[in-house]
């Protein structure tokens, strides 16, 4: 254990300037602008999947529902900007076209820059902590409160697309110019806010990962395995349950807040039933109970999903549902166990490991990143990788913004 | 294990009936103890009633041993004292009613359990586990850290349960009898002094039996304990005193001998020797 406990800060040191390195510098350096861009809305997604990363696999509660909070955060975002490309005073064009062409009051508080980041975070936080007060305190669990939250995300995807004069409808809301003064065409300025969401993206692993070594992880875990004894303990399971619930919202919408500039478009396709089980489906892929699974299973997810879509364009519906089969099926712990399997396998003849861990995650000191996974996006599905499509990194044919926007939107009718 | 009981400070609320309990079981030393009354406690579901009208005193020091055959309520009435099922009636422990309470309030009232099947936290180790035990007292910020160093009441514990060897052992992985001595060391570290122990020995090796026993003694001087038991010969050379439930009413109380020797007793229970352990 102590020995374990020294080497850690090291490598944990190595790995976190080995990704900052692979994200901030080799990416913007070998990638496209394009591809760059994809790149960061990938990250978006990860942010989603490192909240979920630690509801699900660590606090055991099966987020099905997390468009919902992608998709305030996104909103939110998405709205400051419309008022904000209409100036002060003004309307935004959408709501010339299909509304009275007066602001309503709701939209009003997104004209103040600080007041967006600050609702950014507090209503999903609200929300989160109503929701899940209410729902824990009832002992709902299990596929009950993944039905719960799936039908919560349905009924807001809903509820945008029936106000078409207040949220654009099935539209959604686009065509932002700027992003807090900044110019959007400005490749310099959405390299910055690639950078932002790489940045954001290893803070929000460096929070999760307090959380999973934390004294609070433990309990966490201890919720998730054994609800009653520790209720026995004299905690509360639902303060808990609460907790890790709310930080997955706000990661949540923190990834849809920055996905809006990035992409440039918020619909409802990205915020219903679909994306919020394509968000989960990434973390189950890389790992649920791991620290780095989530975020690499994300990127690698939502990464072989764009290029397998541009190669095929209706297969990959059929592929990720063979992976996810494969991986539930085989590999519950997801592509993140694949290691300890193979080690397992070929025996514990080196001795110096103890085989059998039972322990999930938790108990363990958390695996530093892995090198060359974010930038490259391939790296963490070695085994069941799509095997690289030819022709899927060179020039990326013919491509644009606008490209890259209806890319954005077309991702979430693939399951069609 | 600080406990509350000082040599000076006599609660202004002690009860009359505590000395007369506490002298007629023996063990009155002339201090203020925690103890538990339960008085007319009542347990129906759906009609049936489980647990009709229990009165039970039991002291600091008296290691309790409650019997009785298959359905006579001894499970039931556990649950209503730690808050799982509904009661009406009252139990009192240190003056602090337990009825009605959520059961981590009950919990924070110094009052633990452990169940039939050992729930110990299986993914985190023995150390873990007894930290987590540890937590509630704990303010929010601590509980965002890591745990850096170990604290006394779990290296106390980990060495008065015999599990020191193995702290860094996922729970999992722990035999039976060690579960349920981790069960008893987080009632340790969580500083239980009522202390609910739900068929400890079920399953154990004779071995383990008597280290269990031990274990009991050990803890039991400055704890309320009350255990619930089939085993007869494990009754016999642990119990102070007994208790003998029957179709959710007290049937006989006393020490071991005067309830082996109570002749209803014998009639539905004891004397039938189908009922005693063989092995």
């Amino acid at each position: 254990m102590s020995r374990l406990l020294a080497a850690g800060p090291l490598r944990t040191w190595a790995g976190y300037a080995l990704a900052a390195v692979l994200l901030g510098v080799v990416a913007p350096a070998v990638l496209s602008d394009f591809r760059l861009a994809l790149l960061g809305k990938f990250l978006c997604l990860a942010m989603v999947a490192v909240g979920i990363g630690l509801a699900w696999g660590q606090g055991g509660m099966l987020t099905l529902g997390q468009g919902v909070y992608f998709g305030l955060g996104a909103y939110i975002m998405a709205m400051h900007l419309k008022l904000a490309d209409a100036g002060p005073g003004g309307v935004p064009d959408f709501m010339l076209l299909y509304g009275t062409g007066e602001v309503p009051w709701w939209w009003e508080p997104m004209r103040s820059p600080a007041a967006t980041v600050v609702l950014i975070a507090v209503v999903p936080a609200v929300l989160a902590l109503t929701l899940g007060t209410a729902i824990f305190r009832r002992s709902v669990r299990g596929a009950y409160f993944a039905i719960l939250s799936q039908a919560l995300a349905a009924a807001f995807a809903i509820l945008l697309v029936g106000q078409q004069q207040t949220t654009g409808g099935t539209n959604g809301l686009n065509g932002f110019r700027s992003f807090f003064g900044y110019d959007l065409a400005d490749p310099v300025n959405r390299r910055m806010l690639y950078l932002l969401a790489a940045g954001v993206l290893l803070a929000m692993v460096a929070v999760v990962r307090q959380l999973m070594r934390s004294r609070y992880g433990e309990l966490l875990v201890a919720v998730r395995d054994q609800e009653n004894r520790v209720r026995f303990l004299g905690y509360d399971p639902v303060r808990t349950k609460v907790f890790a619930y709310v930080v997955a919202a706000v990661f949540a919408a923190v990834g849809g807040a920055l996905f809006v500039p990035i992409v440039g478009i918020v619909s409802p396709a990205d915020v219903g039933v679909v994306p919020s089980i394509g968000f989960l489906v990434g973390v189950a892929i890389g790992g649920r109970a791991t620290l780095l699974g989530p975020v690499l299973g994300a990127i690698a997810v939502a990464w072989a999903q764009t290029s397998l879509s541009e190669s095929f364009p209706s297969f990959w519906t059929y592929f990720q549902g063979a992976l996810f089969i494969v991986v539930i099926a085989f590999l519950p712990g997801g592509l993140a166990q694949l290691g300890g399997v193979l080690r397992a396998r070929r025996g514990a003849r080196p001795g110096a490991r103890v085989a059998g861990r039972p322990a999930p995650a938790a108990a363990r000191p958390a695996v530093p990143a892995l090198p060359g996974a974010p930038a490259g996006g391939r790296a963490p599905v070695p085994a069941t990788a799509p095997a690289g499509p030819a022709g899927r990194d060179g020039p990326a044919g013919p491509v644009s913004d606008a490209a890259g926007s209806a890319m954005a939107t077309t991702n979430e009718g693939a399951p069609r | 294990m600080t406990g509350t009981h000082s040599e000076v400070a006599l609660p202004r609320d002690v009860q009359p009936d505590v000395g007369a309990a506490t002298n007629l079981l023996g063990t009155g030393t002339g201090t203020a103890h925690d103890y538990l009354e339960v008085r007319g406690l009542r347990v129906s579901f759906d009609g049936f009633v489980a647990v009709d009208g229990v009165d039970l005193t039991v002291v600091q020091g008296d290691l309790r041993f409650l019997i009785g055959p298959n359905g006579a309520g001894k499970t039931t009435l556990v649950d209503a004292v730690t808050g799982l099922v509904p009661a009406a009636g009252s139990a009192q422990f240190g003056g602090t009613e337990l009825l009605g309470r959520k059961v981590h309030q009950i919990v924070r009232a110094g009052v633990g359990r452990t169940f039939q099947t050992a729930s110990v936290i299986e993914g985190l180790t023995v150390l873990q586990n007894l930290d987590i035990a540890a937590g509630p007292r704990r303010t929010a910020l601590r509980r965002l850290r890591r745990r850096t160093e170990v604290g006394e009441a779990v290296e106390l514990a980990l060495e008065t349960v015999g599990l020191a060897h193995v702290r860094d052992t996922a729970a999992g992985v722990l035999a039976h009898g060690q579960k349920q001595w981790l069960e008893i060391g987080m009632l340790l570290v969580q500083d239980a002094r009522l202390l609910f122990l739900d068929e400890p020995v079920a399953g154990m090796s004779q071995g383990e039996r008597e280290e269990t026993g031990r274990l009991l003694r050990t803890i039991a001087d400055r704890r309320t304990i009350v255990v619930v038991e089939h085993d007869m010969e494990f009754m016999r050379s642990v119990a102070d005193s007994v208790t003998v439930l029957h179709q959710g009413k007290v049937l006989s109380e006393g020490s071991v001998a005067d309830v082996q020797a109570d002749p209803r007793v014998v009639e539905v229970y004891l004397g039938t020797p189908a009922h005693t352990k063989e092995d």
